[in-house]
């Protein structure tokens, strides 16, 4: 287990993590995470390398989509592929993901269609996919709220006696909630089979993760009797070992697991949001040059596994993917204006249904000739 | 039918339905081995074993928002928040989660979690301990919001809100938990009036009174003393207080012309607005005179010495309906009423 001393300035180390690939892209032994990886070959490389190039580009079609006017908003994760593709590779189909609206490598891997990453920015619905299919929740807005539903979750596995686990993603800023940390009090509590990312990117709109912890994140954990890894979240590798290690921790009836991922929010927290008016180019820079993408490129090139037809093939799945995803947005249809009533409850309301009536009253006069009908 | 105590009621409806459907499960502090501080969970530990009695921390946030997942997980929780003033907690979670996943996730995520609070003053408790946040819950889309006034309706009406698909906010008159009643416990909810129904407790002719909860108890001692006066009073137990039951309540106001409404809580944008400005919508040719609100004064509960002359009694319920009666009252004179 990566080892963490009480020094506040370990909350900024960047490199005090336990990383399989560094920014070079070169292998590097961990002895913790080695065994977790020892299978991933350089087509499993290739695999997570197409994984997070098309999660960037999906990223990218919606801050040009946001940017003409056919979404809201959008909450780019740039940067974050590696900790999101690598650690949602290593669940179970039928395990349960709880993840935060920045989210969404996690949510290709889980099997996401393209519409499912713009119609909820695009303000059509709150949620497209029915969390049932994919087993991952709707991204949730409320910070660190998750983070509780996938300990419940996971208390319901319990009850059931089966071997799933359950996880929340979360960032730095959540981790100063309460709801996380009475998460993690339940979870140690119940020993429940539940894994927590906290995906410390560095900025929580604009503040540092320094106003939230003056320690690693990770150190918390095990405060609450729940072991912690703080992994480089720029290193895909070692995301998907840490995430092994973590869900066979819960797995095996161990209890709960804690991951925190160092990594770099690029972007901006939304579309609505300036970082040039708190945080420098220089810091943006450096952390370009860590990017979780570039690494695994390098390591593959440095094996001769990356070559121009992969590269080329990646490419097009990256266009074709991107096409669809704005289809999606610019074809998308609203509901009808009396839909803003469904599914409020799943019993009749007599008081709902009652506005509803006036309502659609309403709208009808609207029609043609509803003049001449009245 | 069994003479039972409204807490004892409550704690065969908790029994009935965790016999009847092996997903619902009961968590909250202190409602194992305790039994809950007011026993509600007595012997539900001993019955149901500790994956259904769920002795949980002392974290409300962590109570709701794991129930949440519970749910997500097919079960049906039912929470028990220890005290009315401790709620407010858990509130994001009601709100943000418990009311608004299943619109959400159009109806794909259901949340049938039953918030049980013991609830309102009167019983001389500590500071946080008496409070009536109903308005709160009534105001939030995607919940419904009972409150019951006696051990039949509570057995029955509990039984439903964990049957219900949806979240319900289901308020326990503490001040009532000792107080007797007969019990069908051999009740069929398949027979049982729909939760949402309002109740007729006693019939009047000149006035409808509309209230909830324990103040069901303070009206009816008010109709009794009113009939000295020759005052034929109609009592409404609401019952449900979302949705509420206006097909009775305008049923009644049409016959009375007359409305006086009777709540704990404080007055300003409270249940008894909400119910007054129904009314007035829906039979405003009817009413003879302005309805009236008789409720807690708008100030935090005050200490217990202090409570009767916060919580609206017989005296003030029927100055309310003095005052609709145009009878000598206690702003009789007073301008800009």
């Amino acid at each position: 287990m990566h080892t963490l001393t009480p020094q506040t300035d370990l909350a900024t180390d960047v490199d005090d993590v336990a990383r399989l690939l560094n920014e070079d892209g070169e292998r590097v032994a961990d002895p913790e995470l080695d065994r977790w990886v020892a299978d991933v070959d350089a087509e499993a490389l290739r695999s997570l390398y197409r994984d997070m190039t098309l999660v960037r580009r999906i990223d990218t079609e919606g801050i040009a989509l946001q940017r003409q006017g056919q979404l809201g908003l959008w909450a780019p994760c740039q940067g974050q592929e590696g900790v999101q593709v690598g650690t949602a590779r290593a669940f179970r189909r039928d395990d349960f993901v709880f993840p935060s609206y920045r989210e969404i490598g996690v949510q290709f891997v889980r099997g996401a269609k393209p519409a499912d990453f713009v119609i909820a920015w695009r303000g059509e619905e709150h949620s497209t996919y029915n969390p049932y299919d994919i087993n991952t929740a709707t991204p949730q807005i409320i910070i660190g709220a998750q983070s509780l539903h996938a300990v419940g979750y996971a208390m319901g596995i319990q009850r059931d006696g089966t071997d799933q686990v359950a996880a929340a993603y979360f960032g730095d800023g959540a981790s100063s909630q309460g709801d996380v940390n009475e998460a993690m009090v339940f979870a140690s509590s119940f020993r429940a089979p539940v894994v927590f990312v906290c995906t410390n990117n560095q900025w929580a709109i604009s503040e540092p993760v320094t106003v939230q912890a003056k320690f690693p994140i990770a150190g918390r954990a095990p405060g609450f009797g729940i072991p912690s890894l703080r992994i480089d979240g720029n290193d895909v590798l070692a995301s998907l070992a840490a995430m092994r290690w973590a869900t066979d921790h819960a797995r095996s009836g161990k209890g709960p697991a804690f991951i925190e991922a160092v990594t770099y929010r690029m972007g901006p927290h939304t579309t609505s949001d300036d970082p040039t008016r708190y945080r420098d180019k220089e810091e943006v820079e450096r952390w370009r040059r860590r990017d979780p993408i570039a690494r695994v490129e390098a390591l593959l090139r440095s094996q001769n596994e990356f070559g121009d037809d992969f590269q080329a093939d990646v490419a097009a799945d990256a266009d074709r993917l991107g096409a669809a995803v704005r289809g999606a947005a610019l074809g998308a249809v609203s509901r009808q204006p009396i839909g803003v009533f469904d599914h409020v409850y799943e019993e009749p309301h007599t008081g709902l249904a009652e506005q509803r009536e006036h309502f659609a009253a309403y709208l009808a006069g609207f029609e043609p000739n509803a003049e001449a009908g009245r | 039918m069994t003479q039972l105590t409204m807490a004892k009621a409550i704690n065969e409806g908790l029994r009935r339905a965790m016999a009847d459907d092996d997903k619902v499960l009961v968590m909250g502090e202190d409602i194992g081995k305790l039994g809950g501080v007011f026993r509600i969970t007595d012997g539900l530990l001993d019955e149901f074993g500790a994956k259904r009695v769920v002795d949980t921390p002392l974290a409300e946030a962590g109570i709701m928002g794991t129930a949440v997942g519970l749910a997500f997980r097919g079960y049906r929780p039912v929470v028990e928040i220890q005290f009315d003033g401790f709620v407010y907690p858990a509130f994001d979670q009601i709100v943000c989660q418990v009311a608004k996943l299943h619109y959400r996730t159009r109806g794909n995520v259901k949340m049938p979690i039953t918030i049980r609070i013991p609830w309102a003053g009167g019983v001389g408790a500590a500071e946080h301990h008496s409070e009536s946040p109903e308005a709160y819950f009534v105001h939030t889309s995607g919940l419904r919001v009972v409150a019951v006034s006696n051990p039949q309706d509570a057995y029955v009406m509990l039984r439903q809100a964990i049957a219900s698909d949806d979240p319900v906010v289901f308020f326990e008159p503490k001040r009532l938990y000792h107080s007797k009643g007969e019990v069908d416990l051999g009740a069929d909810l398949a027979d049982a009036p729909p939760m949402g129904l309002a109740r007729i407790a006693r019939e009047g002719n000149d006035v409808t009174l509309l209230t909830y909860g324990a103040q069901v108890a303070t009206a009816m001692d008010a109709a009794t003393a009113a009939e000295d006066d020759g005052i034929s009073i109609e009592v409404i137990d609401l019952r449900s207080i979302s949705p509420v039951d206006y097909r009775t309540v305008t049923a009644s106001v049409r016959k009375t012309g007359r409305v006086v409404v009777t709540h704990e809580a404080a007055r300003e944008a409270g249940v008894g607005a909400e119910l007054i400005a129904s009314i007035t919508e829906k039979c405003f040719h009817y009413l003879e005179a302005a309805p009236v609100r008789v409720t807690g004064h708008d100030i935090p509960y005050p200490p217990a010495k202090l409570e009767k002359h916060h919580l609206p009694d017989l005296d003030r319920i029927l100055d309310g309906v003095d005052r609709v009666l145009d009878r000598p009252n206690s702003l009789s004179g007073v301008v800009d009423q």
